[in-house]
């Protein structure tokens, strides 16, 4: 423990090589990448918890995914991707295990550590691999029909093998409260309304509930698996459609790895409309959620309201991009196509007067005090729970934490266009509400000054390069950072593809807003966080 | 509460005309590729070749379209004219399975204007569990044609199914199914519950609903658009004939070709 005094007083500001070979002389290697934007580490499995803890408890370094990748000779090696809230490369602490090696400690139980818990969950079901030291492992993403043993992303694994799982094994929750009358009410996978798979377990002792235990991938549809093998142009097709209501944020993410690993220079037209139509997609998301929100509360006319708007900008992205949910726009190297004349004054006249009666809904919504009643003090994260749980999006930006890939790692065209980051301290559903309301007002001044200062010239690069490589990318889908690791081999086929997705990441504390509140609140908490359990199972 | 009112009046009746009249709104429809004479053998055959889920199929210098593998990808070039496939902006593409089981299993006119529904999302993207949710927006507002939405499996009609079946939510589906009262009938929802979409069959999905259980309608797209499904609904109840999942060129641009 005598390193972890020494470095508490450390000098943040200090490149992180250098305080490496400062702090850690002789466990810890670093180098930094030559464009400087990625500090890699690599350390003994002995010195990784200790590593850790010093990167995210006194350096301030926010943890972003885990990624497993099977090379061809030697063990699994492991990936621990850190990234901090302000200009600062990213930091790769790389773990190369010896083959046949399954044993790792886990970071999950050190401070901000929970961040990591879920990837190593998820890693644990899928490639075997054992976190010592964590204190719930199995049964995850895979359920418990799935055989022990049987790690579906190892190399051994064939993707089109059918399981033909049919064992209808009875579930038995973990519940936890013990008091008089207790009782665990499920809710889903099957909703009453047009909702996404998931299943929730509320403990409660009556009108109170005291805790929710949430289980998800019913949606699992091992995106991450299939891709491998397949070119890359099919596997665009996975990544635009594993969550459909943020296709275009993770084509562009999926997109912006393929550019950076064959160094496709995209024109300056192609990444102004990016932005526009990322903006497009983040308007509509969050119209959605609004629209989630008004119904939850049971405001029959806001939801109408709400919807009315929804569907109009549903309309606009069809009129301008052929499709509602703007699938099959982005191409690697650009967009597969520009728009005309008159899709661009269509789209600035509109978007105008979208911008207008979202203001206009925001502000009757501020003014109904029954509609507020349900939604302040209802399901709140604390900044610190925000942190330690490494939340991202509205949600994070709600509690007080003001988390942008937009800002953090300027994609498109962002770096050229002046805008805010909406953030609210409150962390309640009133918060994040507003937070929404915000970022729609955002999104339609982004999308002006894109169409404003739009360039003249081609959207799409061509390329013919073929190699092999990896690439880390990162969008901020409408809620919130995605981080998309792809390796691709030399005949242009997928080796590795890991999605980070937003709400991965913000499921996880989900259960935090969700503790000690009144029954009926549970649609309300729900709908305040507007997550899509596609985009978490993919 | 009365600013709300006054909200709701002000902004009128947004409901669509269909069915009674074809909807002419522009956006309502991502539209479809329908069977096209081209200009050479070679052009549809590379436009057969650039469609990743063999849903254009070359006959000779003809494309003809299966429409429920389509999943919107737009690499058969619908902007480029002449040498591209034909593109219509069409939304009623509901199909009967089986017409001839589709006959046997009429649903009785008592349904007609009140029909219950159960969705069940078996590892949908979220697009297609959006288009469904549109049905409630005051634009297509199916309550006015009768139907709705219900909270238990024990009253519904029809089970509506999105997604390519995801192994967790085989049983979850399979009993919400045999939950349902009969007569019951089943529409799937979207290329994925049609044919596993991109994501199956695999390792863990199958490929489409109809593995699972008897499928009577379906609506082809990625997503279909709410008039879709509402299409399907009407074709349920026989209040709208369905339109065939295959497509082939007009005979008149067959003879030019």
């Amino acid at each position: 423990m005598a390193v972890l005094d020494q470095v508490t007083n450390a000098n943040v500001a200090e490149p992180l090589p250098k305080l490496c070979r400062k702090l850690w002389k002789g466990k810890v290697a670093a180098t930094l990448d030559d464009d400087g934007r990625i500090c890699r580490l690599t350390c003994r499995a002995d010195y990784l918890v200790q590593v850790c803890q010093w990167l995210m408890r006194d350096l301030g370094f926010a943890f972003a995914t885990l990624v497993v990748e099977e090379l061809a000779s030697a063990g699994l090696s492991l990936v621990y991707v850190f990234y901090r809230d302000a200009p600062s490369p990213w930091a790769y602490l790389e773990l190369q295990l010896d083959a046949g090696m399954t044993q790792v400690p886990s970071i999950s139980g050190l401070v901000h550590g929970p961040s990591a818990d879920w990837h190593e969950r998820e890693a644990e079901d899928l490639f075997g691999l054992t976190f010592e030291g964590h204190p719930r492992l199995g049964e995850f993403v895979l359920h418990e029909d799935w055989p022990e043993g049987v790690n579906p992303m190892r190399r051994s694994f064939d993707a089109r093998r059918r399981k033909g799982r049919e064992l209808d094994i009875t579930w038995e929750p973990p519940t936890v409260v013990v008091a008089p009358g207790a009782f665990a009410m499920p809710i889903g996978p099957v909703f009453s309304d047009f909702a996404e798979s998931a299943h929730f377990l509320l403990e409660t002792v009556g009108e109170d509930v005291i805790r929710t235990i949430p289980r998800f991938f019913y949606k699992y549809r091992g995106v991450e698996k299939i891709a491998e093998g397949k070119p890359v142009d099919r596997v665009l097709l996975l990544a635009e459609r594993f969550s459909g209501t943020a296709a275009f944020a993770h084509g562009l993410a999926f997109c912006q790895a393929i550019e950076a690993i064959y160094g496709i220079d995209v024109p300056p037209r192609a990444l102004a409309l990016r932005t526009a139509f990322a903006e497009l997609e983040r308007l509509r998301h969050h119209a959605a959620v609004i629209t989630g929100i008004c119904n939850s509360t049971a405001l029959a006319v806001a939801t109408a309201q709400a919807a009315l708007i929804e569907e109009t900008l549903l309309r606009l992205s069809c009129d301008v991009s052929r499709h509602r949910y703007l699938f099959g726009l982005v191409i690697p190297g650009g967009v597969s196509r520009d728009i005309n004349n008159e899709d661009w004054e269509h789209l600035v006249t509109a978007i105008g007067a979208l911008a207008e009666r979202l203001r206009d809904l925001h502000q009757m919504l501020r003014y109904s005090s029954s509609f507020l009643d349900r939604l302040e003090e209802v399901g709140i994260v604390s900044t610190e729970q925000a942190i330690t749980y490494g939340l991202v999006g509205p949600v994070a930006r709600a509690s007080g934490v003001a988390r942008d890939m937009r800002k953090l790692f300027p994609y498109a065209n962002y770096a050229d266009i002046d805008f805010a980051v909406p953030v609210e301290q409150e962390g309640d559903g009133y918060a994040r509400l507003r937070v929404l309301f915000h970022e729609t007002e955002q999104s339609a001044s982004i999308i002006r000054r894109a169409l404003l200062s739009l360039p003249e010239g081609p959207v799409d690069a061509p390329h013919a390069s073929r190699h092999a490589g990896v690439a880390l990318a990162v969008v901020e889908a409408p809620l919130g950072a995605a981080f998309h690791w792809l390796r691709v081999n030399e005949d242009g086929t997928v080796a590795r593809y890991r999605i980070t997705p937003p709400s991965f990441t913000n499921w996880h504390g989900f259960h935090l807003a969700a503790e000690n509140f009144a029954f009926q609140d549970f649609p309300i908490i729900l709908a305040s966080f507007g997550l899509s359990n596609a985009e978490c199972d993919r | 509460m009365a600013d709300w009112v006054l909200k709701g009046l002000r902004t009128g009746i947004k409901s669509t005309a269909y069915p009674q009249l074809p909807e002419k709104a522009s956006g309502v429809s991502p539209g479809r590729p329908i069977g096209t004479s081209l200009g050479s053998a070679k052009r549809a055959e590379t436009l057969a070749e650039l469609c990743p889920t063999g849903a254009i199929i070359r006959d000779g210098r003809n494309v003809t379209v299966d429409f429920g593998r389509c999943v919107h990808c737009y690499r058969c070039h619908p902007d480029e004219g002449d040498e591209a496939v034909s593109w219509d902006l069409s939304y009623e593409w509901a199909a009967d399975r089986d017409q001839l089981a589709a006959a046997k299993r009429k649903l009785d006119r008592a349904f007609g204007r009140s029909l219950y529904l159960r969705f069940v999302d078996a590892g949908a993207c979220g697009a297609c569990v959006s288009e469904a949710r549109q049905l409630n927006n005051p634009y297509y507002n199916m309550h006015r044609l009768g139907f709705f939405t219900t909270p238990t499996p024990r009253n519904a009609d029809v089970l509506l199914v999105a997604g390519p079946v995801s192994d967790a939510m085989r049983i979850p589906l399979r009993q919400t199914y045999e939950a349902m009262p009969t007569p019951k009938r089943v529409v799937a929802i979207g290329a994925c519950a049609l044919f596993g979409g991109v994501f199956g069959p695999s390792f863990v999905a199958s490929g489409g609903a109809a593995e699972i259980i008897p499928v009577d309608v379906e609506v082809p797209g990625c997503p279909p658009p709410p008039l879709a499904i509402l299409h399907a609904l009407l074709v349920v109840v026989e209040r709208k004939p369905p339109t065939p999942l295959a497509s082939l060129p007009s005979a008149q641009s067959r003879e030019m070709a």
